[in-house]
């Protein structure tokens, strides 16, 4: 009964820690590649990290479905009981969480009237620091910044280039390991470091 | 998907447990309060959502087809909460009671314990569910003291 899925609390302070968590997703997406610390709940349930669960607890909610990819399907009473949000389909979702970066022809990109109405992918990785060394450029960057997450595929960078070609449509991406997030909107480019 | 409600027979597991925390909403916070006092310590617990207060929509039938029709909101406050030995217990109260709802979803966990079920029910339930029973024989009597007997129109006819 100790490890039932619904005995992980949410937000300690529910209210503070989700704007402050909010403010840091905006200051993440503002300045691509660069570590943001959020407000985590206390116990997040596996596989959960706590950074990972602060994002969800935040962004979704039952206007703002989400999908749960790969072994984070088990959270679906979770998340409900604590965001409200059913369950979707990948190309019917806000956000996509998911361990592994997803194909994004198969998430919504919005249209160009509304662009908006495309998927964040909520990625959940081991590090954000320490992997294969990238080089991220555009809006929210001076000159250039280096970011260098784990658990990226290999085919990372041809991959955002083809969603980046899309603009104004497009994924934005949110990377969370640990209790820190980065986050990489459609506007950035990614190129490897040579 | 089914969204017809689970039917609560005599034999569903969850019979008892929708009595007492039905009691458990419906009761004074008052007498709740000085009932708690009486009974031994109930555990520690953590906060798993709320105490939060929200609007609940309530939905009735009317009409030969008996089509579901939107009420009215009414103001509910909810609270979960585990205990120390990882028992979950839920409330949902009418009003914005946050204490009163904490109270209950703290009773609905420690009742599901076998080991303190039977001493919970004793000094909380059974005098929840006799003052309730006193409440609602006094409303009867008040309304029965109002009461029009139509007996003498139909036998005009």
């Amino acid at each position: 009964m100790a490890d039932h899925i619904l005995a992980h609390p949410g937000f300690a302070d529910p209210v503070h820690d989700a704007q402050s968590s909010f403010r840091a997703l905006l200051q993440a997406l503002a300045r691509p590649g660069t570590l943001h610390a959020v407000a985590a709940p206390p116990d997040p349930p596996a596989p959960l990290s706590p950074a990972t669960a602060a994002v969800l607890l935040t962004l979704v909610d039952s206007d703002a479905p989400v999908h749960l990819a790969g072994p984070f399907a088990l959270l679906a009473p979770w998340v409900a009981f604590h965001t409200g949000s059913g369950e979707a389909a990948a190309d019917g979702a806000a956000f996509v969480l998911a361990d592994a970066l997803p194909e994004f022809a198969a998430l919504p990109t919005g249209s160009d009237e509304i662009p908006e109405a495309s998927a964040t992918v909520i990625l959940q990785v081991p590090a954000l620091k320490g992997g294969p060394p990238l080089i991220l450029r555009g809006p929210g960057i001076e000159t250039m910044q280096e970011f260098a997450p784990l658990g990226l595929p290999g085919d990372f960078v041809a991959r955002w280039a083809a969603n980046r070609r899309l603009y104004p449509r497009g994924i934005d991406l949110v990377l969370c390991a640990g209790d820190r997030i980065a986050g990489l909107p459609r506007s950035t480019t990614v190129t490897e470091w040579r | 998907m089914n969204t017809a409600a689970p039917s609560l027979t005599d034999e569903h597991p969850n019979r008892a447990r929708a009595e007492w925390m039905g009691l458990l909403a419906r009761a004074r916070p008052a007498e709740l309060a000085a009932l708690l006092e009486k009974a031994q310590g109930l555990p520690g617990y953590v906060l798993l959502r709320g105490p939060e207060t929200g609007l609940v929509m309530l939905r009735g039938r009317a009409g030969g087809g008996g089509a579901p029709f939107n009420l009215g909101e009414m103001t509910a406050t909810r609270a979960s909460v585990r205990d120390a030995e990882g028992r979950i217990g839920h409330a949902t109260v009418a009003g914005r009671d946050e204490a009163h709802a904490l109270v209950a979803a703290r009773l609905d966990a420690a009742l599901q314990d076998p080991a303190r079920h039977g001493a919970l029910k004793a000094t909380i339930l059974e005098p929840l569910a006799h003052s309730e029973e006193q409440r609602r024989a006094a409303l009867a009597r008040r309304a029965a003291a109002t009461r029009v007997d139509f007996f003498a129109l139909t036998t005009q006819r």
